[in-house]
């Protein structure tokens, strides 16, 4: 792929088509664009003699290039972790302006929506076998079955395949919604599963948002956040979130799901229009605002149980706590959002582990195999993607493993702050299948699972100790055994 | 298990070819131009003998080539897969990486010490001859090395017998039987040490010493020897029958033997420390306190002095020799015996105690029906060359009669066994045959005055001559001796035809190409292992981690060329229990031993489609109860219903969901494989499965061969979002 990039760069001639092509960030689309302009280019100067040779060239590195698309069309390249191409789902285009702020964030930070009415019949996430679009964003709640050939397996495997999502659901979150999250690990509440149209909402009654008119506190602020920097960025968010919606609870059977913003102890989720005969089912911290799913490929799953937490009007209103006497000019949300979206595209907290490589103390070489007690040094190179480029990543915590069935070495890699992280040990003194295994799973961070097959053997049968000390008794007892019967055949036979 | 080469089934029928003594007479028009040219009649006997060796050597070498013929040259059991490998391995890299050789690829993530787990007697036979062939430029496959090697010392063994046989039996005994029988020509080898105490003489000693240590190298089943010597030794002590010959005989070959035995890695310290060699051990110092205990007569003339000494000495000598065993036993120096040993000793112990070695179908004792079908006349034959060792007895009939009932008595113990007894059945057999033939044959020469022969000679023809001419006088004595002879020419030429019938009917069907015959009569020819191997060849990643009962291990490594968790090779039980109990277990609970063990691939052998019987399904039990036996949550009451193992409606509900019969019937419900019958039959079993639905969760069908008889599974990742 940079071959091609190069190529074109340095080939063409065209200095314009190189600051053309800077403007994009990405190889892939930069490559498509330039193609674009090229084939502009040849038709302008279609006729011009003298560019006529040239073009041929040109058409030529273009041809190349067209056959090259489908594979500078690969989304999630481990070059550039962060996606480009975000379809967008709406239920009603107004959303488009009522959301904007956010959208406009987005496409600020280099991201091309594509924005679709969740009926579209022309809707499809993937074309002869190659994905159109890194990331999904479903905000259409309501929305019963999708136009085209969406569906929910297709949602789902678009995830499976290493792609991004993220849902805003609402009280009128439709079955297929849930369905989705579902499947993700998050249960949407259906307390009143009968009336769709009124689905149960979360109630706070003592950490709602002060407001001049409302008055059944369903608009929660909460300021109730994970605790990671990896996650949410590393500014503190000061005022809360403004969250007005559905709730949700987490499948404790998933492991990979994690609370984002939760709820206050107080809060609980019911049926704004029914009476409350029982006590329901869903109260408390249990109670999950937003929620994020980090699947085994790094796939990123944002679920909102509320879709108002992205629109311009609570990103723009002020909070007041109630209870509290701090009123903010601005909710959280916008900060909340986006760099809960940096994390979702992968802008942040995606590392990356290579060149792992080990040998024996004292050599380059990577053997085939070790021998049992050998000293051996273990490296690996870790980046983390910072939004643009990979940095070193730095920290004190990543472990190797000298693993057969169990650890038989645990050692805490030394790293020079530079991503190269490296150690040394001994081979232990048993033999079979082991493997090099570094499982580094931090919280925000994209898990890192290495595993490197390498036998170990035994000594061969002349790599023993050709003399041991504690045999010299032996020796010495087989040695004057030799002797004395030598002695001993002369006497017996020369001395009658 | 280790060295063998065709074995599984292993056993081989005895074959003789019936050569009847003296039968110039019989077959006159045989040798018409030898008539004329006047031989001599030492020469003609001289003649006789060779052309019946030679023709008996053929017979030996052709009929081993059964399964050659009829299928191809290739390796048709499981264990000798592993052979073929080493020997590959060792053909193509050399001794010493042989010898020190690790492999990753088998007991994964164990792995192997192949140098050090073997005998590698077969493999450094079949790569010498292959080197020597080379060496003679004929163009030779090793495949086609290893499948030969067994045909040819099959015939050397017809030749050691031979000669052992003369030897044991004055040279009068002519009458030999080819024995090709499978793998035991190391027995031979090793019985040649007989001669050693026949003569007396040291460099048949340090002969008998050399041809154990090759048993060493080659069979495990050494320890026989190890123990069948030194009760022989012992025999001869109490009867009173020591001499020097003795002495410098089992000394030698004890020392030598001992020290070369231990050369072989996998044997190592075991002559010295385990307590299947004890026995030889403790013969040994008893043969010097036995030599002291005659030197010391020797010099004191006072015979109450020296029954006082002795008294003393046994005494001293049996204590020392208890408490060292005791102190030896008591700090684990000297390990007890092992299960397969015991089990040898006590039939019922392995059944009770170890279900790994109960569980292989050479193990199981033998059946009165398979001695017949195996020794045919010589069951018969046998007592009666017993009858006549015993009349004849010398320090050499002596040793035939011990190891003919010893290894009988084996044979009982464990159908493998038959092998070994194999060899001293045909021979004590032949002396029978050899001897009634010749007193027959006096007889009638005796009648009709036929000058005798220098062929037979020695007390023993004298004695029967003698014997001979005292029942003259019985009336149609003469025409009775032609009839009997006549008779016993019958039976030994029906003998003859009744072996190569049962090498060629039971012995020559390979296991890992299975014949049936199709609805009209045709042979169906179900090539489904080879299939499945091939395909795991083709279709896996080559690091791929294949988990399966350890009966397909070593195919799995030699021909798929992957990964296996365990093989044939059951060295380390608690592995083998370990697949045991994930075949065993629910699908949950397997997935998680089987990721623990990273497996990639499961493989199933299932017979349901075309009736094949040894599958899986069949095995089951067994997983059950080795895996129990590490893992007691593995219960086989779970898997009976009122004791009785099934697999249709009636079945445990633990049987109807445990990972082998969701994997054997997987979509096997769809199926309708006998007209007449609703699908899901199971025509191995002849029922209707009882779990029809079977669905998969965490694995995912990979392959199933056109017969169904291997399929294999692939385990599915971690769900990714979950």
């Amino acid at each position: 792929m940079r071959e091609v990039y190069g190529l074109l760069h340095h080939g063409s001639g065209f200095g314009f088509i190189n600051s053309f092509a800077d403007s994009f960030k990405t190889p892939s689309h930069c490559a498509a664009r330039t193609l674009l302009s090229l084939i502009i280019i040849i038709i302008r100067h279609g006729n011009s003699k003298t560019l006529a040779k040239m073009g041929k060239t040109l058409l030529f590195r273009a041809s190349i290039l067209l056959f090259l698309l489908p594979f500078l069309c690969n989304s999630f390249s481990p070059e550039n972790p962060t996606d480009r191409r975000i379809l967008v789902l709406l239920d009603d285009l107004a959303i488009r302006s009522s959301h904007s702020i956010f959208f406009n964030s987005l496409k600020s930070r280099g991201f091309d929506l594509d924005f679709k009415l969740a009926e579209d019949p022309k809707l499809s996430l993937k074309r002869y076998g190659q994905y159109l679009y890194d990331g999904l964003i479903l905000f259409s709640p309501s929305i019963k079955r999708f136009g085209g050939s969406l569906d929910l397996a297709s949602v789902l495997e678009f995830v499976d395949s290493g792609h991004d999502l993220i849902i805003g659901a609402d009280s009128s979150a439709s079955d297929l919604i849930r369905d989705i999250a579902t499947e993700c690990g998050v249960d949407f509440d259906e307390a009143s599963g009968i009336l769709y149209d009124a689905a149960a909402v979360v109630i706070d009654h003592t950490s709602y948002a002060v407001s001049e008119a409302e008055g059944d506190h369903t608009l929660i602020a909460s300021d109730d956040f994970i605790q990671s920097d990896v996650i949410l960025g590393e500014k503190k968010i000061a005022a809360p979130v403004l969250f007005r919606g559905i709730g949700h609870s987490l499948n404790a059977a998933n492991s990979l799901v994690l609370k984002v913003l939760s709820a206050s102890p107080s809060a609980y989720s019911a049926n704004l229009k029914t009476k409350l005969s029982s006590p329901p089912s869903l109260t408390g911290s249990a109670i999950s605002l937003v929620s994020v799913v980090q699947a085994r490929n790094n796939a990123r799953v944002l679920l909102s149980g509320s879709l108002d937490l992205f629109s311009n009007r609570l990103f723009r209103s002020a909070v007041q706590k109630a209870g509290t006497s701090i009123k903010y000019e601005k909710s959280g949300n916008e900060q909340f959002v986006t760099e809960l979206s940096k994390w979702i595209f992968h802008e942040r907290g995606h590392l990356k582990a290579v060149n792992v490589k080990h040998h024996k103390a004292g050599e380059t070489a990577e053997p085939a195999m070790y021998r049992i007690n050998d000293d051996l040094e273990y490296s690996v190179e870790i980046y983390e993607w910072s939004g643009t480029s990979w940095k070193p990543y730095v920290a004190d915590d990543v472990q190797v493993q000298f693993y057969m069935m169990s650890p038989y070495v645990l050692k805490t890699l030394s790293n020079d702050q530079k991503g190269q992280y490296y150690t040394s040990f001994r081979v232990p003194d048993v033999y079979g299948v082991f493997q090099f295994k570094v499982e580094y799973q931090r919280l925000g961070y994209t898990s890192l699972s290495l595993s490197k097959q390498i036998p170990v053997r035994p000594f061969r049968h002349n790599e023993y100790e050709r003399f041991i000390t504690a045999a010299y008794p032996y020796y010495g007892a087989s040695f004057s055994s030799m002797a004395g019967f030598f002695v001993f055949t002369i006497i017996y036979l020369y001395n009658k | 298990m280790g060295g063998k080469h065709e074995s599984a089934n292993g056993l081989k029928a005895p074959i003789s070819t019936p050569t009847p003594p003296a039968h110039v007479s019989l077959r006159p028009d045989f040798f018409p131009n030898l008539k004329s040219l006047k031989l001599k009649t030492k020469q003609q006997e001289l003649l006789l003998r060779v052309t019946t060796l030679c023709l008996v050597y053929l017979l030996a070498f052709i009929i081993r080539l059964f399964s050659v013929l009829r299928y191809e040259s290739m390796i048709h059991e499981f264990d000798p897969y592993f052979n073929y490998r080493t020997t590959l391995f060792l053909t193509r890299h050399g001794f010493y990486e042989f010898w020190n050789w690790f492999d990753s690829e088998s007991w994964y993530p164990l792995g192997r010490i192949i140098g050090g787990t073997l005998y590698p007697g077969l493999m450094v036979t079949a790569a010498f001859l292959y080197w020597v062939l080379r060496f003679l430029r004929f163009a030779v496959n090793i495949k086609d090395v290893c499948v030969l090697t067994a045909p040819f010392f099959a015939s050397n063994t017809t030749l050691v017998a031979y000669f052992f046989g003369k030897e044991i039996w004055d040279s009068g005994c002519r009458h030999r039987r080819g024995r090709p029988h499978r793998h035991l020509p190391w027995v031979h080898l090793a019985v040649g040490r007989r001669v050693a105490v026949n003569t007396g003489s040291l460099a048949w000693a340090l002969g008998s010493a050399f041809g154990y240590f090759y048993m060493v190298s080659a069979w495990g089943g050494y320890v026989f020897i190890i123990n069948l010597v030194p009760l022989y030794v012992l025999v001869l002590l109490i009867t009173g029958r020591y001499s020097m010959r003795l002495y410098v005989a089992y000394c030698t070959m004890y020392v030598l033997g001992m020290l070369l035995a231990m050369q072989i890695r996998f044997v190592g310290f075991q002559h010295v420390q385990s307590g299947e060699h004890m026995a030889a051990m403790g013969v040994f110092f008893l043969m010097q306190v036995f030599y002291f205990l005659d030197w010391v007569k020797h010099l004191l003339s006072d015979t109450k002095l020296f029954q006082d000494f002795l008294r003393i000495t046994v005494t001293c000598a049996v204590s020392v020799g208890g408490l060292a065993l005791g102190v030896g036993m008591a700090s684990g120096f000297i390990s007890p015996w092992t299960g397969r040993f015991y089990s040898l000793l006590d039939p019922t112990y392995a059944k009770d105690h170890i279900p790994i070695i109960a569980s292989v179908s050479e193990h199981q004792p033998t059946a009165w029906s398979s001695f017949m079908f195996d020794y045919h006349i010589l069951l018969f034959l046998f007592p009666a060359g017993l009858y006549f060792c015993f009349k004849r007895l010398s320090d050499a009939t002596i040793f035939i009669v011990m190891y003919g009932l010893t290894s009988l008595y084996f044979a009982g113990v464990m159908v493998r066994l038959i092998l070994v007894a194999t060899p001293a059945v045909c021979l004590i057999s032949a002396i029978a045959v050899s001897a009634t033939v010749k007193n027959l044959t006096t007889l009638v020469r005796t009648k009709s005055k036929v000058i005798h022969t220098g062929s037979s000679k020695g007390t023993a023809s004298a004695k029967t001559s003698a014997k001979a001419s005292l029942d003259q006088s019985l009336p149609f004595q003469r025409n009775g001796a032609i009839a009997l002879l006549v008779g016993a020419f019958y039976l030994l030429s029906r003998y003859a035809t009744h072996c190569t019938w049962v090498t060629s009917e039971a012995y020559s069907s390979p296991s890992i190409v299975l014949a049936a015959r199709g609805a009209h009569g045709g042979r169906v020819i179900f090539d489904d292992y080879r299939e499945a191997y091939f395909w795991l060849r083709q279709n896996t990643p080559p690091d791929a981690k294949v988990m399966s009962w350890w009966d397909y291990g070593y195919q799995i490594t030699a021909m798929g060329n992957r990964t296996v968790i365990v093989d044939n090779n059951t060295w380390n039980n608690t592995h083998i229990a370990t697949v045991g109990r994930a075949m065993s277990s629910y699908e949950d609970e397997a997935y998680e031993i089987m990721h623990s063990l990273d497996v990639d691939y499961v493989l199933v052998v299932f017979g349901g489609v075309t009736g094949y019987s040894s599958d899986d399904i069949n095995k089951f039990l067994w997983m059950v109860r080795i895996g129990g036996g590490v893992f007691p949550v593995i219960k086989e009451p779970d898997y009976l219903v009122n004791g009785e193992f099934r697999v249709d409606k009636g079945a445990a509900p633990k049987m109807l969901n445990c990972l082998m019969y969701k994997l054997c019937y997987y979509r096997f419900g769809e199926l309708t494989t006998e007209y007449g019958k609703p699908p899901g039959y199971d025509r191995a079993r002849g029922v209707e499965i009882g779990n029809k639905d079977v669905k998969l969760e965490y694995l995912e069908e990979a392959f199933t061969t056109s017969n169904w008889i291997v399929r294999i599974y692939k385990v599915k990742p971690p769900s990714n979002r979950w």
